[in-house]
Formats: structure tokens, sequence, C-alpha cells
């Protein structure tokens, strides 16, 4: 009996918890005078998809949206081939200055780095000057800012991986006559994909969700913002679009869920079956 | 392998990760203390006016601003309120979450990775258009249609508030339900046979095991919550009506972009810096204490 009361209030909780996201979902599909209603519903019995295309193509969102993906995907990729060398250099070898590199990659994560807008909006002008892919108002900008910020979390959480990988393997592909290059992309790289898996996914949400960068560094070049940019064109003084807004969040929520429960699924499986196959 | 040779493989794979810390976030460190030394406006950035080093003008110039204090003490506040309220909720409901059955278990944490995903500015939206003023769900069944959450100072803050412990209640959550499922049973077993009653065994027992993992997630939530900028920014347009919902992140933001005062901004950045690096001193110390290994 106890029991039964705990597990309905936890499912009363799960409901209100989920709730803004329904409604997020319910809004988009809505018609426009069910939203601008007076007496809103949490229901519709007309679903449409005016408000997503409204949003592709009033607000040109596709081009966000590809925007964003770029920005993010790149700083994937940037930031799992250099800190799966970074992890394996700070886990596998021994040398001198070792220790203190670790603090320091431990004390740079704490670094806000919102506190850093000013001198890196007037770095990336500077080099906007001779690289202008890399300059303001260029999604270079972006991809350089995020692979700095995520990089010093990604070397600390893959460390655990890459030690994770017995020693014992290494002497094996060495016997068996594999260079150091080939034991490093070949064996080690799959065996700690789970780890990369986990932090990139953890990148790519860094470089999804960021608004104070884009805006502090796209500032006219309409056709290289980002989607959380994008959203604001919606938000109008007088009168918001919510249908929009709305059909825009879901749009620019739906990878982030999916990345979500990608790593859910990767982390369970874990390093041992990779290692026995 | 020699110790040498171990040496120069090492610094090799560490060098384009060295490259771009080192150029994008060690120097900018260093150029943000230095513009904070400096006037540094409008003029001085299209070259119309010469650069003059104030030295420490503009900390002076913040510790003399009403407003900075005003500002700093909200910010404190405000991270305070969501602090409590994220470790509260995620405390309480990890706790529940070991007393019900694994398909109610798995519904809480799937709408709680729900919450935990939701990119800031989307939520931050999502939840100005539940509390929207006329066509708001909230206010429809409160019956307070017409009713701006977003006006007064107060319930401006409470929104942002509530909306942050949405989204960040989670990690709490998740992190201290594997704490407390790590605690062996036989432990609670042999409280039991001692005859410690339920909330003994809570408070004697299991809130010492969790106190390592409770004070990383604290301090976690404190860092995060210092630096609020999304939602306030999103939420509450900017920092709210003549600025009164600022906190220190879009003060500085403001200072810096909106008001041409880099110098100023800088300088509060700076403030923000080392506020958050004692804090960090703190999560370190911590972190040693439940044993990690560098």
């Amino acid at each position: 009996m106890k029991r039964r009361l705990t597990e309905g209030f936890v499912l009363i909780i799960a409901a209100v918890v989920a709730f803004p996201l329904f409604w997020m979902v319910l809004s988009a599909f809505k018609p426009e005078d069910e939203i601008i209603s007076a007496d809103p519903v949490p229901w519709t019995t007309r679903p449409t998809l005016d408000s997503f295309t409204r949003a592709l193509t009033v607000a040109n969102f596709g081009r966000y949206f590809l925007n964003s993906v770029i920005v993010a995907l790149v700083v994937v990729v940037l930031s799992i081939l250099i800190s799966f060398l970074a992890a394996t250099a700070l886990t596998r070898f021994r040398f001198r200055s070792r220790t203190t590199l670790l603090i320091m990659l431990l004390v740079v994560q704490m670094v806000p780095v919102e506190a850093l807008t000013v001198p890196l909006f007037f770095l990336m002008r500077s080099v906007g000057d001779s690289v202008p892919a890399f300059g303001l108002n260029h999604l270079g900008s972006l991809v350089l800012v995020h692979l700095a910020f995520s990089l010093p979390f990604a070397i600390w959480m893959l460390r655990g991986f890459v030690a994770a990988v017995p020693v014992e393997l290494e002497e094996a592909a060495t016997l068996d006559g594999a260079s150091r290059f080939r034991f490093l992309w070949q064996v080690l790289f799959p065996l700690v994909a789970p780890g990369l898996v986990a932090t990139s996914v953890l990148s790519f949400i860094h470089a999804w969700n960021d608004f104070l960068f884009a805006k502090t560094f796209i500032i006219s070049a309409v056709e290289n913002q980002t989607l959380p940019l994008a959203l604001q064109v919606f938000v109008k003084p007088d009168q918001n679009d919510w249908g929009a807004i709305m059909a825009g969040s879901t749009l620019m929520t739906i990878p982030v869920l999916i990345f979500f429960m990608l790593v859910q699924r990767r982390l369970v499986s874990g390093l041992a079956g990779a290692v026995k196959g | 392998m020699t110790a040498r040779g171990q040496g120069r493989t090492a610094f090799a794979y560490l060098t384009p990760a060295l490259l771009v810390l080192a150029g994008l976030l060690a120097y900018p460190i260093y150029q943000l203390v230095l513009i904070s030394l400096y006037d540094y406006g409008q003029e001085q950035v299209s070259g119309g006016a010469p650069l003059t080093f104030l030295g420490l003008g503009n900390y002076q110039n913040l510790l003399g601003n009403q407003q900075f204090w005003t500002v700093l003490g909200q910010t404190v506040a405000f991270a305070a309120v969501c602090v409590v309220g994220t470790l509260l909720v995620g405390a309480f409901l990890a706790i529940l979450a070991t007393r019900v059955r694994t398909w109610v278990r798995m519904t809480l944490f799937l709408a709680a990775l729900g919450a935990w995903s939701t990119p800031a500015v989307a939520g931050s939206t999502i939840w100005l258009f539940l509390f929207d003023a006329n066509f708001g769900f909230v206010n429809e069944v409160l019956g307070i249609q017409g009713f701006s959450w977003t006006f007064d100072k107060w319930t401006a803050f409470g929104l942002v508030a509530a909306q942050v412990i949405w989204c960040s209640f989670p990690f709490v959550m998740v992190t201290l339900y594997a704490g407390i499922k790590a605690i062996p049973g036989e432990v609670l077993e042999a409280a039991a046979l001692d005859g410690a009653s339920a909330f003994r065994t809570a408070w004697s027992v299991t809130l010492p095991l969790l106190r390592p993992i409770i004070l990383v997630v604290t301090i976690q939530s404190i860092i995060w919550d210092f630096k609020v900028f999304t939602q306030i920014y999103v939420m509450t347009n900017g920092g709210g009506i003549a600025g009164r919902n600022l906190v220190l992140n879009v003060y500085a933001y403001q200072q810096a972009f909106a008001a041409s005062e880099y110098g100023l901004g800088a300088a509060i950045g700076v403030v923000m810096t080392v506020l958050l690096l004692v804090i960090t001193l703190f999560y370190l110390r911590a972190l040693r204490r439940s044993g990690e290994v560098l």
C-alpha cells in the first residue's frame, strides 16, 4: 500500500518534469488559433505542420540547423582526435611534468569560459584579419572556442578509458610486429570507443547549446547564425510567434535527446566485450 | 623504451592539445587580465583614441559602484536558491527512486533525461511560453490570466530559478541514486540487526557514506549556477527591466558588448574567475578526500 502511494507520487512527479517538453511538442503541432487562444488546452484535435513550415521557410531555420550541425560535428571530430592522443600520452607514458599537466587540466575546467568572451572576441577579430574563415562572423570562430572548451573535460574523461585497456595488450601487439602507429589507431582507438562516444556526446551538446558565443561572434553575418540565435528571431517585443518558436525548439531538442539516449546505451556495453572481441 | 624517448613521444601526442589550450584558453586568460587594466572603449577599439593604462582603475570603479554590489548580491542569492533547490529535489527523488519498482523508476529517469538534455535556449523559451501572461497554460490553470511573471523582479527571478532547477536536478538525482545503490547491502543489514531505526540508519550510516558524493554534486552545482547566462538573458530579455534581474555573467556581457566598456566587462570577468577559482580549490580538496587519484 505504502509502495503504491510512493509509486503514484513518483509518476506524478515524472509527469510534471516531462510536461514542459510535452507542451513544446504539442504546441509545435497546434494550429495557430489554438496557440494564441485565451483558453489553452493540453490537447489538439487538428494537428498541423504549419508551424514547422513557417520555421523552416520564413526564418530559414534549415540553414541555421545546418550551421549548428557543422559546428558541432567538426568540434566532435577534432576533439576526439586531439583528446585521444593527449589522454594516451598522459596515461601510457611517464614523464616529468605529467602530474603538473593533470592538475592544470582540472583547474582549466573550472575557468568560467563566459568570462573570456571579451578577450576571445578580440582574439577572433585579429584572427579574422589573416584567416577570415576562423574570424568573427564565421563558423570557424565557434569551432575554435568550443574545441578549446571541450578538450580539458574530454581528455580528463578519456584518461580513465585508456587506462582501463591492459598494458599486456600493447606488449602483445608489439610482439606481433605492430608499429606504435598501428597499435594506436587499430587497437587502442577501437577499444576506447565507448569513452569516445561519451566524450563526443558532451562536446556535441556543449557546441550545440551555446548561446553566448554565437551571440558575441556572429554579429552581422545572419547566414552564419546557429540555432539558439535563430530561435530568438521569432521572439518579438509585440507578438511572439509561439508556434514557430515551439517548432524550432522541438527541432533543436531532438538531436540532443537522441545523443543522450546513445550515450546511455554505449556506456553500458563497457570495455570487457570489446577486449574479448 | 628509454625515459627520454617516452617523454618525446608523449610530447608529440600532447602537442595539438597544448597548442589549442595555450592559444584559446591560456592566452585569453592573460588578455582578460590585461584588458581589465585599461580604459578600453569603442574609440580605443576602432583606433580613434590612444589606450590609457588605468591600473586598478576599473576595479576601483566597479567596487565603488552600487549596481555592482547589488548584482553580486543577486548572483550569490540566485545561485544559492538554485543550488539548494536542485539538491533538495535531486536528493528527495533519488531516495524515492530506490523505493519503487523498476518501470516506475525508468519513467522518472526518462522524464529527467528529457529535462536534462533540453538546450538552455529551448528550455527557457518553453518555460516562458508556459508562463506567458495571456496564452500560458499555467495562468489558465491558476485562473490568473494577464498576470505577467516576468514583470515583477522577484517572480522573474523565481521563474528563472525554477527553470534552472528543472534542468539541473537530474544530474544530482542520477549521481546520488548511483551512490545509494553502491552502498553494500551488508552494511545496512548490520545496522538493522543492531536495532537501528530507518531514520537512524539513514542519518548515521547512509548519509556519512554519501558525504563525498554530496560534496562533489554541491560544489559542481555551485559552479554551474553561479555562472548562469542563457536562462537569465533569454527569460528576462537581457537582465530584466532597467537591469534589475542582472547576474554577474550577464552584467559583464552588457557592460562589454552593449555599453562598449570592454575594460570594465573584463574586470567583472576577472572578479568572477577569482570567485570560481576559490570554489574550485574546495572542489579539488573534496575530490581528493573522496579518493580520486590523479
